[in-house]
Order: C-alpha cells, then structure tokens, then sequence
C-alpha cells in the first residue's frame, strides 16, 4: 500500500489574514444579479426558457462586479460585499420585498439592505409578478395541501422559496475536460438532433443553453484574469505581483481548459462552485468526495515536484476560505430551520471507490486539516466510514471534533451502500456515494436528489389523532374516530398511521406542484452541463434528465412519537391509569404548566388578531394583560393537580434513548409510518420519493408550532431532533444512547438518518478518550446506524446544563481519570469542572 | 453446576462508557462494602455494606440495591458491540469486591463464560483463598498500593499493609495480568521517596511493569454532607501536573510503564 502522509501541516499566515478580512463586514444584500436577470428576461420574452435561462446566466457572467481581494490566491466572488449576497426573484421576492425594514434586526440570519438597494429590488420585483416558480407551484397544489401547509402539519418552504440545489456536480469532467469539452460534447449532441425528432424543439434549445452557459463560464473566469493582470500591472509589492500573475494565467487556462495542475484544479473548482450558486439560489451545491477527484492532480504534482505539500494545503485553506464567503438570503421562516447563514456545501473525504476498494489518501487527511486551520463551519465536512477506514484517519478526525466545532459528521458506508442500492442504483455507483447538504447520500454528478423536499412534523399528525383530525376548527387531516371510539392502542396506532397517510399524500402533492413550477420555470442548462446525462437525453435536471431521480422529504419527532405511543398505551390501554379524553384534556391544558414566553406569545398574538377581527381595539396594556394570563395558563386547582399527576407519571415511565427494548420498539414503528408510506409516491422527474429522518434545525422553530405531545414535551418547546432521543431524555450515557438510535430501521430511510451526540471535549481526552471515541463509532455503526455527529460542548452549555439539568442528562464530561454524566455530578464539581473549560486547559 | 445467574450481590452503580478503567470501553460495576476507610476517599456512600440515603443536590437518594448476577450481565451484555471494538468490558469496582467474592466469582465467571473481558479493581485486602478463586476469571486485575510503610497506611486507611502487599507478590504470581494504582495524596504519599518506594514494590512483583499514578481531587466532598459525615481532607488542593510529572519519573526509573490517570 502507498505511504499515506499524515503528519500536521502549519496553517500559513495568509489564511488568518483572509478569515479576518472575510468577517470585517457584515453579510448584506445585493440587487446586481436581480436587475441583470430581469433586463435580460425582458429582451428575451419570446424564446424558449432554456434560451431565456442561459441569455441571463451568460448576461450575468459578463456584468457581476469582479472582485479580487487582498491575499487571495483562489479567486471568485458572486457579490461585492464580503459575505454578500445576490437574490433570486424568478423564484420568489414578495417575503423579501415585506421583510426589507426588518430584515436587518430578525434574530435569525439579518441582513444589512441600503435603501437604494431595496429601491432598485422593488422595480425588480414589478417584472416578476406572476412568474416566479412559487406562484405557479401554489396554483398547481392541492386546497387540501395548502390548508395543510398553513396549519403546520409540514412545510416545503425550501424549493417553494428558492432554487433546489442540493446536487453534486461532476467536478471532475470540468477539471478534466474544461468547459471546452463539455462544449464540444453538447455540441456533437446538438449535431445528431433531426428536425423531425419529436424532442427536437426542446433538445435543441436545451443544448444550445447548455453551450451558452460554458461560454459564460469561461468569460467570467477571464474576466478575472484580466483584472488580475491589471491589479499586477499597479502592484508594487513583488511577491504579490507574481501571485496576481499567476493568477492571472490560471484563470485564463481554467475552467476552460482542462486543469494541468493542482492549483488549476483548486481555481476550477472554485469558479464550478461559485457560478452554480450564481444561476441558482439553491443550498447544499456540494463539492462531495473532493478528496478523490482532486487527488490526481495532487500527486502529479507532489511527485514531479511542481508543488510542496504545504502550498498544496494553503490552497486547500483558501478553498475552506471562499466556501464560507457565499451567501443566502432565506426568509425569517427559513432562516429559523436553516439558522446560522448555513450553505450547507457538503465535502467528504475518505470511504471506497467504486470498486469497493479504500481510498483514503493525502487529501483526506489535508481536508480536515484544512477545516482545523480555519475553524469555521463551512464546508460542512464530512466522513465516510467502513470496516477498511484506517484508524489513522479516525483519530485525526477525532481531534478535529475535539475542536468543538462539530466537525465532521461521521457516515457509515455499511448503511448506505445498500440502502442506495435498494433504490436503484448500481453498486458500483452506490460505493462511490458523497453526502449532500446535511446528510444525504447520492451518487454525485449523475443525481437530481431533490433531497431537502419538506419537513413533516410528526408531533403535528398526533395531535390530529387527539381531535379527530380538526386544527383550530379545520378539518385538516381524515376523521380518524372521536377518543371515545379509540378504544384500544391498535385503533389508536392506526388513526395515527391513517393521519400520517394521508398527511403524506398532501405533502407529495406539494411537493410534486413544487417540481413542475422548476420544470417550467427554472432549468438550469449551467448546472445541467455537469450532471450526467442530461446531455445525451437533452434534458435539464429539472425535467428527469439526470440518472438518478429522487425526491427526499424529511420527517422528524421520532423520539417524541415513540415516547407519546408507548406512554398512552401504559398508561390508557395497559394499565388503564388514565382514560384517553383526560390524556386530551391533560395535553390541551399543557399538563397543567405555564407557557413558554414565545408560545404564549404566539397564542397571544392569535388572541389579538380574533379581538380586532372583531371590531374591538386592543391596548398595550391590555395585550401584556392577556399575555401574562395565557402565560401562566391559570387554571382550577384540582384540575392542575390532575394533569400535574399525569405529567409525572409520563416523566416516571422509560423513555426512547436509553437502550430499553419495550419504549425502542416504539421508535422504530414510529419512525415507519412515515418511511413506509412516502417510498411509494412518484415525482414528476421519473423518479421516487424516499424518506429521511432529520429536521436540520427546523425541530425548534416547528417545535413552537406544536401544543404539548403525550409524551410530556410542552407547548412550544423543541420537538427531538433527527432520530436522536428527546433532549435530556437518554439518561444512560451514550452507549445506551447510541443502542436505541440503530434499533431503527436506517436503511429504509435512504434519504438519510441524523443522530446527534453531545461531549464535553474532556471526554475526548488522551488517548484512551480517543480510542474510546473511535471505538463508540464504529460500534454504534456495527449495529447498522447511518449517521452520527458530535457537539462536543462549550462552558456556556455547561453553565446553562447547570440551570437547566433535565434538558443535559445525557452529557458526558469527563471528570478525573473518569468519565460521567454531567447532570449526576455535585455542584461543586460542576463549577469546578465549568472552571476547568475557562481555563482552556483541554 | 450451580447457576451462578441467581447470585445476589449489593451494588450502588454500574456504569457505562468508562475508557479509564482497564482496556477499552467499559461497564463498571460497583458492589457495595469496603473494609478500608481511606481519607480521601471520592465515594464514601461505597464502604458501608448496608443500604444508605444519601442526599444528593438536595434530593434524597436510596445508595444500593441488591440484585442477581443476570440483572448485572443484562445491562453488560448492552454494550458487547463496544467491547468487540474496544478490546472493552467488565470492571468489577467498588467499594470492594472482595467483600462480596461469592457474588465477584459468580459476575466474573459467568461473564468469562460469554467471552467478557473481566477487570477489577481492587485493595487487595482480603484472604488470600477468597482471592484465588476469583484470579482464573479476571484479565486484568488493577490493585491499590497506597503506601510502603504500614504505621501510614494504618494511620489513613485505618489497615495495615502488610496483607495487601503479600497478597501483591501471590497474586502477581498467578493473575494474567496486574497492573499497581496509586492514589497520589498530599500529606500521604506525594513524595518521590514515597513513590519511588511504591514503584520499586511494583517492578519486583512478577510480569508487572505498569504503573498508574491517580492525582488526588476532592470530588467526592458533597458526597460527605450528603451523608451526614465530615470530609477529613479539608481544602486540600490536587497535586500539580508538574508536581505528577516528577512522581512519573521517579516511577519510570524503576523501569516500569508508568501512566497519569488509569
């Protein structure tokens, strides 16, 4: 076997120095892709949509504002400002134009906007009315699903809001053949067209768009070259003024050409990522197993000589640099479940080929260095592993999430390889799976994954069941039986299965509407160029051109569904403790606790809003007045005492996450009456819908959409994330943990399973902390888990584990020369080991 | 053959995902009764045999229960998955496991049974016979020499050593592998004579050549006014890194293997 290089290579003062300039400004809003798009759109109204499409993209290419900035040896921006932004009005604009006064104050996600910039988006936005891809999803949707969408029972917010993204281009044929190439491929293929063909309009029209996007491409990237000469040409620092003429030089070759070089491939690969994020908004554009198709370019140069190894990770550095440099604008709603500016640009080193063969290599080990060096969240960084993953590889990973910032995630190949295969894919292809967005897994550069589809709160579909299907006096879902007629846990389970049916059909029929807008209204010949094989069948993406088809939509609340099944089969059915209209009652009156402030803001809110409908005015006065009382939900002494007493009993029973087989069960059958039922809808792309099981961070937002659950979670607070169990509920630490989580059925969930696991960094202490880490992975993943990642936990969390033990019971810190559950530890060990962390002793 | 299933024992713990506590990742067991009564010792609610309440961040808490060797084995058969990675296992803990060695034999041999690795950690205090039957079934014995000088030893043990330190050199004779601990306490034994003393017991003993020196910390001081007991201790801070640096050479002069922590 070949030496692998692992040792540690020193982060280059360059990098501090682009980081810093990186975050001096704050992330704003910018309208010059908007009025290019929309000048160009209204010269071309008579031509194809493929035409139209590749017209702007090409009018954009020639127009952005080129920017290279100090230090850079990677070069490419989309937006003038450092971490701006440009937007996207062919897919919706109206939540921006009603959001621009406030956007720079919401608490997720805000924006700086100047005025004249909001000015020229309203003029924008007047040429847009009535075409953009929401609207005409929302005409082709279902009454049924809209009154499902406006009542929270899931949301496809995403793809209604913006572009898909959420795709691996084929990063290695540009490398390799350059947009030339793919060029003369789409023109060879435009050749053998008939006039006559039945497909010929579109195809034709199609490849022309195609080649017209790889000439916008090289166009924006000689623009760069050209500036870059004349920054040389003033620069009288000599050291700079080579690099600018390097520079200069590279981007004349690439991405035109094919790359000849490793710092070709890495300003390929930067300008692939950056303009497929310029023809669309969509997140989750992820560069997938960077580690392989860079690596040729690498060694040719490593063993030639033409590079050192350390200059090969100062360009890696600055790729991490660049890919926290894009930006999106979401709405206040989305940026809740998408919270942190998160792009989501997957990478993911190590796993096999396709041949089933490892292929760790340098690469591997430089990427998470690299994401050691700059510290910040993107790419989002992943790691694929399997029973030939070299353990070298996992320690260095190791020490990278003893960081503390979360990466990488941890993806087991044993999973995943087959579940993909169960969907159709070869295996060869399915061996050499890369991660999208958050954890999705597809064969990149041949798959339109549509992978972040909906979430569906599976906490909303119990709460039906409670009211024979009616939210707020809408019959939302099917008339599932009054409580009276639940008479026993199989009816029960059933009316809850009968919700998530045909609550899943509504969301499909969304979905769906969704899709055919983006057919219609958006294909993206750029992106199309790079997703085999949209050319040979002269289809976008957007229209099935891709191999592989799919549609992902994501359930989450798993934990909580489980633990709410179990606890009212104990405590109605088995023991008859409880009947179920006092279980109901108990639930509607939120166990007898006060309000969350935010909940009981919401329900003031609705309060209000019933009040002025009414005719009535409302003071301020009066509105802190209602507040207070709905608050703290003041209600009769015995009955408080009688929901008190169920919220302890539930507390008292086993909970999902603690490695008890008769609550786990639950989980798993919890987890099936959502992969069971969506892995039988169709899309309209010729491909199929299959589940996933991860809520990104959208379980707290729709957490304060959902009432108080049988399971004992309150009004408003968080809903269980991903397949992990319901914060502060897996009190056995995290063997026990990880048990219940790989008790379900991961494979059917092929669209990807999120297992979150918090640490405190002296669990992952010395060598034995290490191995031990390592070890808990490859066991949880023995027993067939998918998914895993690690917080490892700062002193805050710790302070605030200390205010609020019961939502930290799993926490494991480590003590002395042991390890344990921080929440069982005395005070004064606590502050002690709180002190420890400020210290930064670790 | 008896069922050694059915055994019962006193345990106050057993718990899970330990990595400092012999090889790998494991499950420790702590049985309940300890005939030593060290000063410094982090869970005082471990020595008495008897069941105890104990006050815990101002809650009552019940301090053992007796159980069968199959409601033991139930919770460490859980993690097998992690043993198989880890080279993990069983760690019988304490307390002391030799104040209950029919339940030791009863865990440790069922468990050689179904291929666990086994551990205990240990004072040694205790008839040799009642140790001897156990060794068989035990991987890796972790023994306590607290100290070389018996009138000490007494004096914050409230034992002599002389037992502990002849039961060192038989079990080091038979046991597969033995590994000395020493709990590093100021005012104790936290000179690199005392050490040194300590280190040069441990390198004549047969096959051992690794060493753990365990600082002192004062964790287990809530635990005391929990039970309504005084922490003999005081204030008294933890030794230095570079105070347990020294302690390590002196140890590692010896010749022996020698590791901060367990």
């Amino acid at each position: 076997m070949k030496k692998i290089y692992t040792d540690e290579i020193k982060k280059s003062d360059r990098i501090g120095k682009l980081i810093e300039d990186l975050y001096s400004g704050t992330p704003t809003i910018e309208s010059t892709r908007a009025e290019i798009l929309t000048e160009s759109f209204k010269k071309t109204e008579g031509l194809s949509i493929y035409l139209r499409r590749s017209h702007a993209f090409k009018a954009i290419a020639e127009n952005l504002p080129v920017v290279i900035r100090d230090n850079e040896l990677i070069v490419g921006c989309n937006a003038f400002a450092r971490r701006g932004c440009q937007t996207f009005p062919e897919y919706s604009n109206k939540w921006l134009e009603a959001e621009f006064d406030t956007i720079a104050d919401r608490s997720a996600d805000p924006f700086y906007i100047s005025d004249e910039t909001a000015e020229k988006l309203k003029e924008v936005h007047k040429y847009w009315q009535g075409k953009t891809t929401s609207e005409l999803a929302t005409s082709y949707m279902t009454p049924e699903a809209l009154t499902a969408i406006e009542h929270n029972i899931f949301t496809v917010g995403n793809y209604f809001y913006n572009g898909i993204g959420h795709v691996n281009a084929d990063y290695a044929k540009v490398l390799k053949i350059g947009f030339k190439g793919i060029y003369d491929y789409a023109s060879k293929e435009r050749d053998k067209c008939n006039i006559y063909d039945k497909d010929y309009a579109t195809r034709y029209n199609f490849l022309t768009a195609v080649m017209e996007s790889c000439e916008a491409a090289i166009i924006f990237a000689k623009r760069y070259s050209e500036a870059a000469r004349k920054l040389a040409a003033e620069c009288t620092d000599i050291t700079r003024r080579d690099e600018l003429l390097k520079i200069a030089e590279i981007c004349a070759r690439v991405p035109e050409n094919g790359a000849q070089s490793f710092y070709e491939a890495c300003q390929s690969f930067w300008f692939v990522q950056l303009l497929i994020q310029t023809e669309s908004s969509g997140h989750s554009i992820s560069p997938g197993r960077f580690d392989q198709y860079m690596y040729p370019y690498y060694i040719k140069d490593i063993e030639s000589g033409k590079i050192t190894r350390e200059f090969a990770q100062e360009l890696i550095d600055c790729i991490w640099v660049k890919l926290n440099s894009l930006n999106k604008v979401r709405d206040a709603v989305s940026a809740e479940g998408f919270a942190g500016y998160s792009m989501f640009q997957n990478l993911i080193v190590g796993g096999q080929d396709s041949s089933g063969v490892d292929v760790t290599n340098d690469l591997s080990f430089m990427c998470l260095t690299a994401s050691m060096h700059v510290k910040l969240p993107q790419p989002s960084l992943s790691m694929r592993v399997w029973n030939g993953t070299p353990n070298e590889l996992l320690v260095k990973a190791a020490e990278l999430t003893k960081t503390g910032i979360g990466l990488p995630a941890y993806y087991n190949d044993e999973v995943i390889i087959p579940a993909l295969i169960s969907r159709g894919l070869t295996l060869q292809d399915a061996r050499d799976y890369c991660v999208i967005g958050c954890v999705e897994p597809q064969k990149g550069g041949k798959t339109d994954g549509w992978h972040d589809a909906a979430f569906f709160n599976m906490c909303r579909t119990l709460e039906l069941v409670f009211s024979n299907g009616k939210d707020r006096g809408v019959q939302v879902g099917p008339k599932t039986g009054t409580l009276a007629e639940l008479d026993t846990y199989d009816k029960f389970f059933n009316a809850y299965k009968q919700q998530m049916d045909y609550a899943i059909k509504l969301m499909v029929n969304a979905d769906n509407a969704v899709d055919y807008a983006h057919m219609q209204r958006c294909p993206l010949p750029f992106l199309s160029s790079m997703v085999d094989d949209c050319i040979a069948r002269g289809k976008s993406a957007q229209e099935g051109g891709a191999v592989y088809n799919f549609t992902g939509p994501q359930g989450f609340g798993i934990a909580n569904v489980a633990d709410a099944l179990y606890a009212v089969n104990e405590l109605v059915y088995k023991t008859k403790a409880v009947t179920l209209e006092q279980y109901a009652d108990a639930i509607k009156n939120n166990f007898g606790q006060e309000y969350t402030d935010d909940y009981a803001k919401a329900l003031t809110v609705e309060v209000v809003k019933e009040i002025v409908s009414k005719g009535y005015e409302v003071s301020d006065n009066q509105i802190s007045e209602i507040f207070r009382q709905i608050k703290s939900n003041d209600i009769a002494a015995d009955k408080k005492k009688e929901y008190e007493a169920l919220y302890e009993k539930i507390k008292s029973l086993p909970k999902f996450g603690n490695d008890d087989d008769a609550v786990d069960h639950y989980g798993r059958e919890a987890a099936y009456t959502y992969t069971k039922p969506v892995e039988r809808y169709q899309n309209p792309r010729g491909g199929r819908f299959h589940a996933g099981l991860y809520p990104v961070s959208a379980n707290v937002p729709l957490g304060l959409q959902t009432g108080a659950t049988p399971d004992g979670r309150l009004a408003g607070t968080p809903i269980a994330d991903g397949v992990s169990p319901a914060a502060g509920r897996d009190v056995h630490g995290p063997t026990a943990s990880a048990n219940s989580v790989a008790k379900l059925d991961h494979g059917i969930a092929s669209n990807g399973t999120l297992f979150n696991m918090k640490f405190h960094p002296s669990a992952l202490k010395g060598a034995s902390g290490i191995e031990g880490f390592i070890s808990l992975i490859r066991a949880f993943f023995d027993q067939k888990g998918m998914h895993m990642q690690f917080n490892v936990v700062s002193r805050e969390t710790l302070r605030d584990a200390q205010l609020h033990p019961e939502n930290y019971k799993g926490l494991v810190v480590r003590v002395a020369g042991y390890s344990a559950l921080f929440t069982t530890l005395s005070k004064s060990l606590q502050d002690d080991i709180i002190n420890r962390t400020e210290q930064g002793g670790f | 053959m008896p069922n050694y299933l059915n055994v019962t024992g006193r345990i106050f713990d057993i718990q899970k995902f330990s990595v400092h506590d012999g090889p790998g990742i494991r499950t420790i067991v702590f049985l309940k009764g300890c005939r030593l009564r060290c000063r410094w010792c982090c869970n005082p609610e471990s020595q008495k045999f008897e069941i105890q309440t104990m006050i815990q961040n101002g809650k009552e808490k019940t301090v053992g229960r007796d159980v069968t060797v199959e409601d033991v084995l139930k919770a460490v058969r859980q993690d097998e998955p992690y043993y198989r990675r880890s080279g993990g296992g069983m760690t019988l803990s304490g307390g002391e496991m030799l104040c209950q060695s029919d339940f030791a034999y009863a865990l440790l041999r069922s468990a050689k049974e179904e291929y666990i690795n086994t551990a205990v950690e240990t004072t040694g205090f205790a008839p040799f016979e009642e140790i001897k039957k156990l060794l068989p079934y035990i991987d890796t014995v972790l023994m306590d020499i607290k100290h070389t000088n018996s009138a000490k030893h007494k004096e914050f043990t409230t034992q002599p050593n002389e037992l502990i330190l002849e039961n060192a050199v038989r079990i080091a004779e038979t046991a597969k592998k033995l590994i000395i601990r020493v709990p590093v306490i100021p005012t104790f034994n936290d000179t690199e004579e005392e050490i040194l003393a300590i280190a040069k017991f441990a390198s004549s003993l047969k096959g051992v050549n690794e060493i753990n020196l365990l600082p002192y910390h004062s964790f287990g001081r809530d635990k005391y006014e929990g039970l309504g007991r005084k922490y003999m201790m005081g204030d008294l801070p933890s030794p230095t890194d570079e105070k347990m640096e020294k302690l390590k050479a002196a140890a590692e002069s010896c010749g022996l293997f020698c590791k901060i922590g367990g």
